[in-house]
């Protein structure tokens, strides 16, 4: 007799962000690929649904068209704020990416230093405060800091999206007591953002209480960019169910799955 | 002749010179482009109509690949 597996496998639940359903619960960058035909491909490979793209000047020697690119691939844009210093500077550039793109849709960044890429706390939350109240849409990429995640989610971000490690490091998530202290303090999704440097970092997110994962390095900078892709679309689902499994406690001592009752005698 | 800064470069052109103008010498695509002038919006939909004095500073921007 074949025995048939369970009809309703677990699956990954959608994430709702504001308005918008999404199947994945990864979240990609654009930056640092070597060439647009690359970055297609992982993006692709990666499952992801919504992608980033920073506003820079036209440069009109450039050739391929990012916009271009992902609009093939069916992936909806979310247009940052990168580089931004000031939360002036942020808020213009959130309305400059919603002219150009017709999103209200916008991962905010403003950074505070050159050498870490370090969010600046303050003027994110001035940025997001202004730009919630204008009706955008607003994913707050911030510190680890739990009190800074909660003021996010209370001016009315849609995800608030603490990093693990600095941009680009790839040093993984330097302190999950942080994040599963946010995962208790706020209700909106929690997505983290920056530090990612295997598949592995991006499955412990999800296992900490993350909703999703956002990264871009890991995948365009890796010697295969396509091959990382597909391990972070299953890094992310492993995350996910393990997280919703439920985990079996630590324990300090062995406890035998094996039973000692009637182990015999030899 | 008036002189404009646009995207960090000098540029002289006629006072009846519009935004739109401005923004089709520098790319042919207006979808997916965005403009401030002294760094305020200047949305899509006024580019023809709005005029430029001497010494504004407009940036012409659109999307690059980025984290």
């Amino acid at each position: 007799m074949t025995i048939e597996p369970l009809a309703h496998s677990p699956t990954v639940e959608p994430l709702v962000i504001a308005d918008h359903t999404f199947t994945s619960r990864l979240i990609t960058g654009t930056g640092g690929a070597p060439n647009l035909e690359v970055l297609q491909q992982a993006l692709l490979a990666s499952g992801t649904e919504l992608t980033t793209v920073a506003m820079r000047r036209v440069d009109p020697t450039s050739t391929g068209s990012i916009l271009e690119v992902i609009e093939a691939t069916g992936v909806k844009l979310l247009p940052n704020t990168a580089g931004c210093f000031s939360a002036k500077e942020a808020v213009l550039t959130a309305k400059l990416a919603r002219d150009a793109f017709e999103t209200n849709w916008v991962k905010l960044e403003v950074i505070g230093d050159e050498e870490t890429l370090l969010p600046d706390v303050a003027e994110t939350l001035d940025a997001a405060e202004e730009l919630v109240g204008e009706g955008f849409v607003v994913m707050a990429y911030t510190n680890d800091d739990p009190i800074t995640a909660k003021h996010l989610a209370d001016v009315g971000c849609a995800a608030v999206m603490p990093l693990g490690s600095p941009i680009g490091s790839g040093a993984g998530i330097n302190n999950p007591y942080n994040l599963r202290i946010i995962r208790d303090m706020i209700d909106c999704p929690m997505v983290l953002d920056a530090g990612v440097g295997t598949a592995s970092d991006a499955t412990l997110a999800m296992e900490l209480g993350c909703d999703a994962v956002l990264l871009a390095s890991a995948v365009t900078r890796a010697q295969n960019p396509v091959a990382m892709a597909t391990a972070m679309r299953h890094a992310v689902t492993a995350g996910y169910l393990a997280r919703m499994a439920g985990r079996i406690p630590v324990r300090n001592y062995a406890q035998p799955s094996s039973s000692f009752d009637g182990l015999a005698e030899l | 002749m008036i002189t404009l800064t646009v995207n960090g470069e000098p540029k002289e052109v006629q006072p009846t010179t519009s935004l739109k103008d401005i923004v089709s010498l520098i790319t042919p695509a207006s979808r997916g482009v965005a403009v401030a002038v002294n760094a305020a919006v200047i949305p899509k939909s006024t580019w023809e109509t709005t005029q430029l004095a001497a010494g504004d500073e407009i940036e012409i921007l659109t999307a690059a690949p980025g984290g």
